[in-house]
């Protein structure tokens, strides 16, 4: 348990770290930009309790926020998205339900389902983030345009990373 | 007051998710004023040493492009410099001359977080509180203007960009001093919008932009970028002027904060015009 808890911090903390190092200098024509950071909230247990989920949530925005000038708009992005994760789950859980003590990765639910699962959370939480940082509806095609894109590339970069990763 | 606890036992994530959606985007409104000071920023201590540890790594990746552009800039200060110019005259007269002093002074600093791909960039640079920057100064690279210092740290300082939505530079055409307002539209990072030139100027593709000096923060004269594209709006009566940025903002390395020392002369004296 405490081996759990302890990895999963681990990886907010690698996370965090990557994200500001290395993908916000990513800037594919000016203003696509991966948000990678998202896998922790994708990569937590089943059982994670609810209110936790959330807090982990803000904490993870929070801590992106402050290291690119723009206090609160990943944070309410990400508190957004973990609140759609419990939902989205039940929505595409398997006909069995979820085994106990397995997690929430292609090599325990297969592609299809880790792709489902994905695309609808970083779609929530990007286009949710792209729209709290423009703060307007006026050009809302453009805003759009530049969230799916960005979504594109953090999708793709997620899935990759799994295969990298976390093989078995 | 029992179904008041097992409405909240039953709605307790989603009354969760409410209160910190909505602290969240209080944080977002709270800080959207961009002259608001707050610590939570990337010019706080913490992370403001971090972004410089980061960029002394990534300042070798530039380092080439870097010294090309330094060794540009002195060889051109050299050739104004006094000590190159040969002397006419025969006797030279030191006279004491109170009708120039110094109004601007110069630091220059390295940048060490930036971004160009938000609605709303900012820069971190490494000079402070301490190397004398204060708020409100302006910063150039040796290539056209960057931006406009915001926060200031003991050893850091937060700049908003002119790549920044909530940005407004005074801003002139070189050739016959019309001035109108640069704003940015959030798309391109190499362009930016100039506003208010009425349609009666004469202006073509390719003309230079510079900064008009009329705002205090940034002297006259210094280099925007040139016009790329123009319109007219259908029934305005002014054109809206595309300008491509002499600056490349995503190869900031190190750029220069200019103080203005009759700054605070200039704005006393417009505050007493504005009461009139």
């Amino acid at each position: 348990m405490i081996k759990f808890i302890l990895r999963n911090i681990w990886r907010f903390v690698i996370l965090v770290i990557l994200q500001i190092v290395i993908f916000n200098n990513i800037q594919f024509s000016g203003y696509i930009n991966p948000y990678i950071y998202v896998l922790f909230i994708l990569l937590l247990p089943f059982e994670t309790p609810k209110w936790l989920l959330i807090l982990s949530s803000f904490l993870l925005g929070l801590s992106i926020d402050i290291f690119s000038n723009t206090l609160g708009m990943h944070a309410a992005a990400c508190v957004f998205m973990a609140f759609m994760r419990p939902h989205v789950l039940q929505y595409i859980s398997p006909r069995e339900g979820y085994e106990a003590s397995s997690l929430p990765r292609i090599s325990y639910y297969g592609f299809n389902w880790f792709i489902k699962y994905s695309i609808t959370l970083i779609l929530a939480h990007h286009i949710f983030l792209f729209y709290i940082e423009v703060f307007t509806f006026s050009g809302y095609f453009f805003t759009l345009s530049r969230a799916l894109l960005s979504s594109l590339f953090s999708i793709i970069l997620i899935v990759f990373s799994q295969y990298v990763i976390y093989r078995k | 007051m029992r179904t008041l606890v097992k409405f909240f036992l039953r709605y307790y994530y989603f009354l969760l998710f409410l209160t910190f959606e909505i602290f969240s985007i209080f944080l977002v409104i709270e800080n959207n004023n961009y002259q608001k000071t707050l610590f939570l920023n990337s010019a706080n201590f913490f992370s403001g040493n971090i972004y410089k540890g980061i960029a002394n790594l990534t300042s070798y990746i530039n380092l080439k492009q870097t010294n090309e552009e330094l060794s540009a800039e002195n060889t051109r200060l050299n050739n104004i410099l006094k000590n190159s110019y040969k002397t006419n005259e025969i006797s030279l007269l030191e006279i004491y001359d109170s009708t120039y002093f110094q109004q601007y002074t110069t630091t220059a600093a390295q940048v060490i977080n930036n971004s160009v791909n938000r609605q709303n960039n900012y820069l971190t640079i490494d000079k402070g509180e301490k190397q004398g920057i204060s708020p409100e100064m302006a910063v150039i690279s040796p290539k056209g203007i960057v931006g406009i210092v915001t926060n200031v740290s003991n050893n850091f300082a937060s700049v908003i960009s002119i790549l920044n939505t909530n940005m407004r530079i005074s801003a002139m055409i070189k050739k016959n001093g019309c001035f109108g307002s640069l704003v940015w539209d959030g798309k391109n990072y190499r362009e930016t919008i100039l506003k208010d030139i009425p349609n009666h100027v004469k202006i073509n593709i390719g003309d230079t932009i510079i900064t008009s000096g009329y705002s205090s923060i940034f002297p006259k004269g210094k280099l925007i970028g040139v016009i790329s594209d123009f319109k007219q709006k259908k029934g305005g009566n002014f054109y809206l002027i595309t300008v491509k940025l002499s600056t490349n903002f995503k190869k900031l390395s190190y750029v220069y904060v200019i103080g203005n020392f009759l700054k605070q002369e200039q704005k006393d004296l417009e505050k007493i015009s504005e009461n009139d």
